[in-house]
């Protein structure tokens, strides 16, 4: 089974992605994530103006197989949260790099994104 | 599809089915028996099941004059009014849909379903058993005669030297026994931050731990599917207030290193924990106690065949060893000491108590249940039931297609399902007449099939059980991912029950 690994994203070993654009980032879960978790029935996310640090947990997902715990890419300040997520679980399954996304973040440190596994290298981790 | 057969040396177990369409009905040859299984199902209007009693026989109530405010009573009140039959026939539908252990066999793995022997429910149903607890201790000393004795039995049972029977379920007794430890340990101003966990241990261990303020350590299995003596020095510090462990552990295997582990974490001045959920392995043949634990609790509902509670009422009683039994919850039975004439026990407040964990002295029936049950085996009937737990356990495996990567193995074994999915095969024997086993955990066997049939068990069952593993391990993907369809219920809709959950029946309305 392949699974969509897009060029233009960062990666954690733990299926986090983060897209950058200036200052701003996007942070979501990866489509293998999304099928390794199986339907998705809660999303649980902090809120607007929290602060991450990178490599802890910000939130939980809950499918009907388990629950898990999802890690920053990257430390921030917390500037948007996908809240159809919460009526809508199902767009992590659907579209977990579009309507998928979970927080924008304004980037504290933007070092920290050469931690990071490229598309290429996160491929060669979920084959 | 169904295939006709599959291999299995012994005995020979098959299908007869029409091969081209699954039918309602299918017969399982077992060598033994040929069980035939279609679960009856009420409905009533097409696809609702059997009605509420407010459905089938409302009863409209007119209030007369009320003493209350107007504002708080209401004019008329709706109530179910069926005459008997109509209810007995209620109830007697809805335990037709269900399965439960005295429907067959029921395997599910690390919950030791035992039958629930009914004696035990008419002597814990005797007038005599009912005392209300605010009664003076003088006048209810057959009461405390009888939790003297079981605590004195159950003592004896895991080799401690005290045991409280207050605690009203198993995770309740974790969090009174770990709520000991950290007792003991502040009474000795010995501050310390950390439990240690195996990662196959059950989540109410580390529910448990957290609970109580400590950090969670977890600890890695070995290669073998025990504890990884290596990873348990490792984890073990001067801030280890406790280890808790389950032996045999989840996996059915007996931890062989038990007293190393002890020694280990003693030396660096911890407390061994107990999970008295695979006792029924152990009974009549080697004690906790004697192992090096120092607090333990025990599952009545699993060892001593009290119901499983679901909810309700269930008992964890702790036990605990002569330096911890100071801190145990009060109040605590002991015998009198002279002869004033107020009986033979009493209730005390042991010195350090951790005080009360359930109002008054514990689920008291339950416990009544699980004393009738001890009493009733005996020393020579509780080491006969251990025996007959791991009998039937490697019996069963024995005789099933999937492999057992772990072992050898005690009261359960965790199965493989391999290339299928677990939760399917465990749908798909949901149509052969047996409860499917646990699924998909522990999380150290793929596809886990955590299996345990009990000493309950006759050889006949256990060949209609293998035969049900037989038969699912036939199927191909499509079948089972329809399955079940001859229980009253289909396959369930895991996801929309949890994306949108009615928790209320007031919901069901809103759905019409």
């Amino acid at each position: 089974m392949s699974f969509n690994v897009p060029d233009d994203l960062r990666y954690l070993e733990s299926h986090e992605w983060v897209h950058t654009d200036g200052a701003t980032a996007r942070v979501g879960i990866t489509d293998f994530a999304q099928d390794e978790l199986g339907d998705v029935v809660f999303v649980e996310l902090p809120d607007g103006g929290d602060n991450l640090t990178a490599g802890e947990a910000f939130g939980v997902v809950e499918s009907i197989k388990a629950v898990s715990d999802v890690y920053a890419p990257i430390s921030g300040t917390v500037t948007a949260v996908n809240e159809s997520l919460f009526d809508r679980p199902e767009l992590l399954n659907e579209d977990p790099f579009g309507d998928g996304w979970m927080l924008e973040v304004e980037v504290g440190d933007e070092g920290e994104l050469d931690e990071l596994l490229s598309a290429e290298e996160y491929r060669d981790q979920i084959v | 599809m169904l295939s006709g057969h599959f291999d299995l040396a012994v005995p020979p177990p098959g299908i007869e089915t029409a091969p081209s369409s699954r039918p309602t009905s299918l017969t399982l040859d077992t060598g033994v028996s040929r069980v035939r299984y279609k679960q009856a199902s009420w409905t009533d209007d097409g696809d609702r099941y059997e009605p509420l009693l407010s459905e089938k026989a409302p009863k409209t109530v007119d209030i007369e004059d009320s003493p209350l405010p107007e504002e708080l009573t209401r004019d008329s009140l709706e109530l179910p009014a069926p005459a008997e039959p109509e209810l007995a026939r209620h109830y007697t539908r809805l335990s037709q849909m269900n399965y439960g252990v005295e429907s067959g066999p029921f395997p599910l793995g690390s919950c030791t379903m035992k039958y629930n022997p009914s004696f035990t429910e008419d002597i814990a149903a005797l007038p005599s058993a009912a005392v209300h607890p605010a009664r003076p201790d003088s006048t209810v000393q057959g009461t405390l005669a009888l939790s003297y004795r079981l605590q004195d039995y159950l003592a004896r049972i895991g080799g401690m030297d005290a045991v409280t029977l207050q605690p009203p379920a198993g995770a309740a007794g974790e969090f009174t026994g770990i709520g000991i430890a950290k007792a003991h340990h502040q009474h000795n101003d010995d501050d310390r931050s950390e439990v240690v966990i195996p990662d196959s241990a059950h989540g109410t261990n580390f529910a448990t731990a957290a609970m109580a303020g400590y950090d969670v350590v977890e600890l890695p299995s070995g290669d073998d599917g025990r504890v990884d003596i290596d990873a348990l020095e490792a984890a073990v510090s001067e801030e280890t207030a406790a280890l808790m462990l389950t032996n045999p552990n989840t996996l059915g295997l007996f931890e062989r290193d038990i007293e190393r582990i002890a020694d280990i974490v003693h030396d660096a001045g911890g407390l061994l924990y107990y999970d008295g959920a695979n006792l029924n392995a152990l009974l009549g043949r080697a004690r906790p106690g004697d192992m090096g634990f120092d607090v333990m609790h025990y599952n009545v509902h699993k060892t001593f065949a009290t119901p499983h509670g679901g909810g309700g009422p269930g008992a964890g009683p702790v036990g605990v060893t002569e330096k911890l039994a100071p801190f145990l919850p009060a109040p605590h039975v002991r015998e009198r000491e002279g002869d004033d004439g107020r009986g033979d026990y009493e209730y005390y407040r042991p010195d350090h108590s951790i005080g009360k964990v359930h109002g008054y002295y514990g689920n008291w029936p339950v416990l009544v249940k699980a004393f009738a049950y001890i009493t009733r085996l005996g020393d020579s009937g509780l080491a006969d039931a251990s025996a007959k737990a791991v009998l039937n356990a490697n019996y069963l495996a024995e005789r099933i297609p999937y492999e057992v990567p772990f072992g050898p193995f005690h009261h359960e074994f965790v199965a493989s399902a391999g290339e299928q999915d677990a939760a399917d095969v465990a749908k798909g024997m949901l149509d052969h007449g047996v409860h499917p086993p646990t699924t998909k955990w522990p999380e150290t066997v793929a596809e886990a099939l955590m299996t345990e049939p009990t000493e309950g068990e006759s050889r006949r069952s256990l060949d209609q059980l293998a035969a049900a593993f037989g038969a699912v391990h036939g199927e191909d993907d499509g079948t089972l991912a329809a399955a079940p369809t001859r229980t009253a219920a289909g396959r369930i809709d895991q996801v929309s029950a949890a994306r949108t959950p009615q928790l209320s029946w007031q919901a069901l309305d809103s759905d019409d």
